[in-house]
């Protein structure tokens, strides 16, 4: 299910920025999206596995209102993964699920990402239409919600 | 550069965590550790497995291994690293371990509580200079220790009259491990003579 993409927080460094906006939208893609966008993409550079993929739990907190406590909401499943590539360069990915494949291929994406010299044809080959196509899912999403909102006008307009 | 951890977290964590346990309740016997680890320099493989499978994140470390280990020590056991000895649930030490009054040893009613040093020597080998004796030994272990940091052995002796307070020694070289609990009496044998005085 598409979500709204998430607003780094204001104080990030651009590379920050650019790099958690690459991990959001590796972790909203399946393996089989990611294979598919990958077979037009150039070779992806060998890694040796730093950590996992291996699959847990994480804690949801929710907020009761604006200014309510939290509160724990439930645990989801959540598949991690680190990788490294021959000059040292770590990437990691955190997915929901348990498909392990798709942990390292993010994690291994996220490597071959902060390359400046893989990155443009990277992002143009895989990020840049998966993002398109996740904020287009959204925006459908969205329309449909907003076309079954109740306008309540009518007592609006008896005051 | 990182290296990676376990390959296998669970089984290997569970074979380590067998070999230190065999190795505290038989003191001076030395275990075999097969993890097959590349930790970053100084580490050797068996203090590296050790600390993996014995500090998580309730757990915080005193290293003086280093930069380079620390983070690998952070990323894959996750446990907190402190500069002060008196507040570390374990200790690492690759050269001289900090003064040992210095160490958290426990309380009286919590003697559990008290750290654990983890301490990296040269070499190991059974059938040595020390001898042990004590709880889990039958008559007298022997055991070979070399690159013990100088003194050593006497400031641990003077822990023993603060027993049940203690302080548990984990000893790491290669790919071996024994170790010396608080309750293990130690006597090194001197090197040329064969008579012990009194």
């Amino acid at each position: 299910m598409p979500e709204p993409a998430p607003t780094p927080p204001p104080n990030a460094a651009p590379e920050t920025a650019a790099r958690q906006r690459w991990m959001a939208v590796l972790a909203r893609t399946g393996l089989a999206a990611l294979e598919a966008r990958l077979a037009g993409a150039p070779p992806l550079p060998p890694h040796t596995r730093l950590r996992g993929p291996e699959t847990g739990l994480v804690m949801l907190r929710g907020r009761a209102g604006g200014d309510g406590g939290p509160f724990n909401l439930s645990e989801m499943t959540v598949t991690r993964c680190a990788v490294r590539l021959a000059d040292g360069t770590v990437g990691h990915a955190y997915v929901a699920g348990r498909d392990k494949a798709q942990a390292e291929l993010a994690a291994l994406l996220d490597a071959a990402l902060q390359d400046p010299a893989q990155r443009p044809a990277l992002m143009a080959a895989v990020i840049e239409p998966l993002a398109e196509a996740q904020a287009g899912a959204a925006a459908a999403e969205s329309r449909k919600a907003a076309a079954t909102r109740v306008q309540f006008f009518t007592m609006a307009t008896m005051r | 550069m990182m290296q990676p951890g376990f390959t296998d977290p669970v089984l290997d964590g569970q074979s380590v965590f067998r070999a230190v346990l065999e190795a505290t309740s038989r003191p001076g016997r030395v275990q075999e550790i097969s993890a097959g680890l590349t930790p970053p320099a100084p580490l050797h493989p068996a203090t590296a497995a050790v600390l993996l499978t014995l500090a998580d994140t309730e757990t915080p470390v005193f290293s003086d291994a280093g930069a380079a280990a620390a983070e690998w020590l952070r990323f894959h056991a996750g446990c907190p690293l402190v500069a002060a000895p008196a507040t570390a649930a374990f200790l690492l030490a690759t050269g001289a371990p900090p003064a040992l009054e210095e160490i958290d040893l426990g309380s009286d009613e919590a003697p559990q509580e008290g750290a654990t040093l983890v301490l990296q020597v040269a070499s190991l080998a059974e059938g040595g200079a020390l001898r042990l004796s004590g709880p889990g030994i039958e008559h007298e272990h022997g055991l070979h220790v070399e690159g013990l940091p100088q003194g050593f052995l006497a400031a641990r002796a003077a822990l023993a009259p603060l027993y049940p307070r203690g302080l548990d020694i984990i000893l790491c070289a290669g790919t071996r491990v024994a170790a010396l609990p608080r309750t293990t009496i130690v006597t090194a044998l001197p090197r040329t003579t064969t008579v012990m005085e009194g």
